[in-house]
């Protein structure tokens, strides 16, 4: 079953696309353009459409996502955990 | 899909363009014409009318773009008759003429100097002439190259960029090739892949126009706004389905326009392509603006791919949804026209999500309605440049 996808190899999130996925849970992801699987460790209930972070960062870090920078790392964010408005933001606007 | 011989019923209209709906469309230019209007369409089956709340005191740019946004509705094929009403006279035939000049059937109606009771009679009797006469038309067969085709999104979140946007790009890759007329647009949701757009440009004139489109809205953003415009773009409804920022949202918005098809030019909003291929027509990213704006522009067929829902649909283009997000598919099935969740589950290629798209088009091209259709979703939504005089 696949819990996450990452649309290619380098991205530093991961899209989860089941609900209910909570902290603690082993998680199967699929790289989808280089058609790769990997594994992580949810650290955090994640919502359905919301991001995993794949690796740990910390504040202002940038976040690549689709190989493109996506946005700044607000506040330290571990490998597992939920990456979203309340740790990420733009730098544009 | 091999679309080198596709073809689709349509109604050819006198100007050579192929419609895929036939309506008889009942066009208010003004507020005031808005009750009317929807009179008409109450005493004669078959019509449809378009109120909405402008077009009083409009001046300069916003004007022009008034009347050609209700021009443009009128003139698409879709619709094979129009009946204009205005509180004056004089902007009725403005209207009524510009639309005339596609050949089709015309009527127009000022209110002042007769009333409401005496404009409803008169429109009436013109409406229910057009619409026996518009029953009567048949669909012809016609080469794919003769639907038009545009495309926007609509409260996107991450599935929309891994799975329902890219299964429109496939189409798009598809569809090119065959001399379709294909548009994309949504300016301020292009912020942050803007220059993956600007390398698709076919030349560097196509390329310095997008590029001034896309900083002129920038500056309207930064001159306006009191916030990183968080809860407005991206929208709460993004944010809830899990995008984060701008752009985020924008790299999954661009994968609507594929991988191989090149944008061959830029248009002003509602402003109609001189010929097929991909069109970038400046606009804003709010979805019944955006639409309103396709449908003026004279596209035929819109594919419409969306995350958490939302539940557009226009009076005059059908408007197929897709999604990708299997949490909306299973609550929001009859808004859903095509669901591409299994390409999250790997169940589904891009290459099997496009065809599947394909064969919606198609089936909606010779008729089928839509889910918005089906459900009465008529949104329209002119998009005004600034306050009126």
């Amino acid at each position: 079953m696949i819990h996450f996808v990452v649309h290619e190899e380098g991205d530093g999130v991961g899209v989860v696309v089941v609900e209910g996925v909570k902290a603690g849970q082993q998680l199967n992801g699929w790289i989808m353009e280089d058609d790769k699987d990997l594994k992580i460790e949810a650290k955090s209930d994640i919502p359905i459409g919301h991001k995993v972070a794949l690796r740990d960062y910390r504040e202002g870090d940038t976040v690549i996502k689709y190989g493109v920078d996506i946005g700044k790392v607000v506040q330290p964010i571990r490998k597992g955990e939920h990456l979203h408005v309340h740790n990420v933001k733009t730098k544009r606007w | 899909m091999n679309l080198a011989n596709s073809t689709f019923f349509g109604y050819k209209r006198e100007n050579g363009r192929i419609g895929v709906r036939n309506h008889v469309v009942i066009l208010p230019v003004d507020d005031l014409s808005n009750a009317a209007a929807q009179a008409v369409e109450n005493n004669v089956k078959g019509t449809i009318a378009l109120p909405h709340p402008y077009g009083r005191l409009q001046f300069g740019a916003d004007l022009d773009l008034h009347f050609r946004t209700l021009i443009g509705t009128g003139s698409n094929p879709n619709v094979a008759a129009v009946v204009v009403i205005c509180i004056e006279e004089t902007w009725a035939k403005k209207v009524a003429d510009a639309i005339r000049a596609t050949g089709k059937p015309v009527a127009h109606f000022g209110i002042e100097l007769h009333g409401d009771h005496d404009t409803i009679m008169r429109a009436s009797r013109a409406a229910k002439e057009f619409v026996q006469w518009a029953s009567e038309l048949r669909r012809e067969e016609r080469p794919l190259k003769d639907l038009w085709v545009s495309t926007k999104c609509g409260e996107s979140d991450t599935t929309s960029g891994c799975g329902a946007n890219p299964t429109v790009g496939n189409a798009f890759d598809k569809l090119y090739p065959h001399g379709v007329t294909l548009l994309f647009g949504e300016t301020t949701e292009l912020t942050g892949g803007e220059h993956l757009v600007a390398a698709r440009c076919r030349n560097d004139a196509v390329r310095k126009k997008f590029q001034f489109m896309f900083d002129r809205y920038q500056q309207l953003v930064e001159r306006h706004k009191t916030s990183d415009l968080m809860d407005s773009q991206p929208t709460k409804g993004n944010i809830a389905g899990g995008l984060t920022t701008i752009e985020e949202k924008a790299l999954g918005n661009i994968q609507k326009i594929g991988r191989k098809c090149i944008v061959d030019g830029v248009l002003d909003k509602a402003e109609v392509p001189e010929g097929p291929g991909l069109w970038f027509m400046d606009s804003s990213s709010a979805a019944a603006e955006m639409v309103t704006l396709c449908a003026a522009a004279g596209f035929t067929a819109h594919l419409f791919p969306t995350g958490q829902c939302n539940v557009i649909g226009n009076p005059i283009l059908p408007v197929i949804k897709l999604s990708a997000n299997p949490r909306t598919v299973r609550t929001m099935s009859e808004h859903i026209d095509v669901d591409v969740s299994g390409l999250l589950r790997k169940e589904l290629t891009p290459d099997q999500a496009g065809d599947r798209l394909l064969d919606c088009m198609f089936r909606t091209a010779n008729g089928r309605l839509t889910c918005a259709e089906a459900l009465g979703h008529r949104e329209f939504v002119l998009t005004r440049l600034y306050e009126s005089a």
